[in-house]
């Protein structure tokens, strides 16, 4: 636990100096509350991906969620098309917004827990479990909305939850924060909680412990799905449509915040509150760039080869080696473990 | 081809055994599995539509089969030694997309062979970079790859082009189109086995012997049965993960060129996102995802039913939109299955 602080104040400086940067290039217009607002209403969508990915991380055991972005669509689609079928999105917007809710975290809880219990029950790698949901859920977003864009339309509640502002700042982003904080609590605070870690860390030590490890695993990946919904709603509320292939690029961006953030790869370690700083990071970043005028794909290039720059940071300590005072700390024996 | 013959020798010794068991052969041959799943299929699809036994169906599933086929054995090759690999659709793009570009702007009168061998070393060279970084990054193969992935295409459509080439160099037009068997069919169209078709064989027999008959194929089911151990016993885990990924990079800058070959036209945003459906076909042909198993028969296997059943859904009337669903689906069965039966014993 020694390297939190340290992970966590490099999160922060990296915040403050991209906030600082992006003044001086911009001339100040980066941090017009314009901007700053349509930065934060970005960061809710990728950032509960990434929540979720980290969680899947933290389970060990080559735990990993590939179908995140593929179940957000699916919830989105599935609840729009099932809800406007029997609701009208203008006339009854409110009853239409809170069904739409309900059955796109529905949706993702229900995709959650298959994949839980494929991966605890039937002893599936997680890599292929998620590879194989993945594919499935998208299929059947295909299938349900026939290949097209389903309409959501802006009904009341739900526009709002995409567009309005609480206090200057944008609702959808209050939600985040809420729920990233009742994680954070849940893993702090809960039984849950430190077996997930525990079971990260070394799962045979976990078992023999007498850890309810299948329940702990179906746990963390139904919280990774429910939090897969509430992208699917988010996301559904700040776009007009839902369609099956949004966010293409999600999959990426999702393990590279978690591995930004210091989530391990091998397991046993992540904060939510670190994930959360370097979501917003992500995003200053790439809005840099856009202010810069760079391509989409020189973003792509960017995020690739920030990926193994983070991996690289995480292996070789050089958070460390850049803060001094830091050097104390005997580094972690890497265990050696087959790539997975 | 040797490397199925020699196979499937042995798959006819597994039940010679008495008494015989089909949950052992199953067991010993998890690809036995795939063989009866592909036939049902080629059956049931058969008697739904007999437009499917057409020459014309099976050649054109055996040349959408080529490059899926070169990117499975590549990623077979990995699997086997425990680790993953989703960026080879990116080193495909890649070596094909630069290659053309490069054959048309400076070096028009290149032999078709030495483009070939150009993008074939090519990949090679992305692919040990892939190697290294897994090799020394020492976290799972699936993240540094996915980072790689974005990073070779970034680097292609942001630096190379983004522009669709439809006219390619005449020598890769004509490679394209060079035929191996070419007849006549009933309806008095021209059928054509193309000549790139070769190059699936050749690439299975090679991997085959690979696997089968160096030290680099033990160290490589060593590697994936138990990386510690296999250290231990003094396999260099650096020279098998550079020669692994190096060796399905190489296939992956293989498969791409012949893609363009046969397709005739150069497009940067091709290939990529395919990554799902072979790494399917491997895990349907029945190689373990945590490695030290599997075979290249059963890889081919892999792929014809995957090519099979992207072709067939729509000659039985399903939907097109239903092909992820299924593919999807499949994975989900096999993977439970091979599980389960692994527990069993």
């Amino acid at each position: 636990m020694r390297k939190t602080g340290g992970q966590l104040a490099m999160l922060v400086v990296i915040n403050g100096v991209l906030l600082v940067a992006g003044a001086l290039i911009s001339g100040g217009s980066f941090l017009s509350i314009f901007n700053l607002q349509s930065m934060a209403s970005q960061v809710p969508e990728i950032g509960l991906l990434a929540i979720g990915v980290m969680l899947a991380m933290c389970a060990g055991n080559g735990g990993i969620d590939l179908s995140g972005i593929a179940l957000a669509n699916l919830s989105g689609v599935l609840s729009a098309v099932i809800v406007s079928s029997f609701l009208s999105a203008t006339d009854s917007g409110t009853a239409f917004s809170l069904v739409f809710i309900a059955g796109a975290i529905l949706t993702g809880f229900t995709g959650g827990l298959i994949n839980g219990l494929l991966i605890s029950r039937l002893n599936i790698t997680p890599i292929l479990c998620t590879l194989g949901t993945q594919m499935a859920f998208m299929g059947l977003a295909v299938v349900v909305s026939g290949g097209k864009a389903v309409t959501v339309g802006s009904p009341e509640l739900l526009s709002s939850l995409g567009n309005d502002m609480l206090f200057e700042v944008p609702f959808s982003f209050l939600v985040f924060m809420v729920v990233a904080a009742v994680v954070a609590a849940v893993l702090k605070f809960t039984p849950y909680g430190l077996w997930l870690m525990l079971i990260g860390t070394n799962p045979k030590a976990a078992v023999y412990a007498g850890f309810p490890r299948n329940w702990v695993l179906i746990a963390t990946y139904a919280l990774s799905g429910t939090l897969s919904g509430l992208a699917g709603v988010i996301i559904a509320a700040r776009n007009v449509n839902v369609k099956f292939d949004y966010g293409s690029s999600y999959l990426l961006i999702a393990i590279l915040i978690a591995v930004m953030a210091g989530v391990k790869p091998e397991g046993g370690y992540g904060r939510v509150i670190c994930v959360v700083l370097s979501a917003i990071a992500l995003q200053l970043m790439s809005s840099l760039l856009n202010f810069g005028g760079l391509s989409n794909f020189v973003r792509d290039f960017a995020w690739g080869l920030l990926l193994l720059t983070f991996l690289a940071v995480g292996r070789y300590d050089i958070a460390g080696f850049l803060l001094p005072g830091r050097h104390l700390q005997t580094p972690s024996v890497p265990v050696p473990q087959a790539p997975k | 081809m040797s490397a199925s013959r020699t196979e499937d020798l042995h798959g006819a010794a597994a039940p010679a055994r008495a008494p015989f068991s089909l949950g052992e052969l199953v067991r010993r041959r998890p690809e036995s599995i795939t063989f009866a799943l592909l036939v049902a299929i080629c059956v049931i699809v058969a008697i739904a539509n007999p437009a499917f036994l057409q020459p014309s169906t099976l050649i054109d599933i055996g040349r959408a089969s080529v490059v899926m086929g070169l990117f499975a054995l590549g990623v077979f090759v990995i699997l086997a030694a425990g680790g993953i690999d989703v960026s080879f659709t990116a080193i495909a793009a890649f070596a094909m997309y630069s290659m053309t570009v490069l054959v048309q702007s400076y070096l028009p009168g290149l032999p078709i062979v030495v483009i070939i061998l150009m993008a074939t070393l090519g990949g090679a060279l992305l692919g040990i970079i892939n190697g290294l970084l897994v090799h020394h990054l020492k976290v799972p193969s699936l993240i540094v790859t996915i980072g790689t992935q974005y990073l070779f295409r970034g680097f292609l459509l942001s630096f190379i082009g983004t522009v669709w080439i439809m006219s390619l160099p005449p020598q890769m037009g004509a490679f394209g189109r060079m035929p191996l068997v070419q007849f006549e069919s009933a309806n008095g169209a021209l059928i054509t086995l193309p000549f790139y078709f070769l190059v699936l064989p050749v690439a299975a027999f090679v991997t085959w012997w690979i696997l089968n008959r160096t030290l680099m194929g033990r160290a490589i089911f060593a590697v994936g049965g138990n990386a510690d151990i296999a250290s231990r016993l003094g396999y260099s885990l650096r020279t098998v993960h550079v020669f692994l990924f190096g060796y399905a990079g190489a296939l992956a800058g293989l498969a791409g060129i012949i893609h363009v070959c046969a397709n005739r036209q150069a497009n940067p945003f091709d290939l990529v996102g395919t990554e799902i459906s072979v790494i399917a076909a491997v895990v349907l042909g029945g190689a373990r995802i945590t490695g030290g198993t599997g075979t290249v028969l059963g890889t081919l296997l892999g792929v014809l039913l995957i090519v099979v059943l992207n072709s067939v859904l729509v000659l039985v009337g399903i939907p097109s939109t239903w092909q992820r669903l299924v593919v999807g689906s499949f994975i989900l069965l096999a993977a439970a299955f091979f599980v389960t039966r692994q527990r069993k014993k």
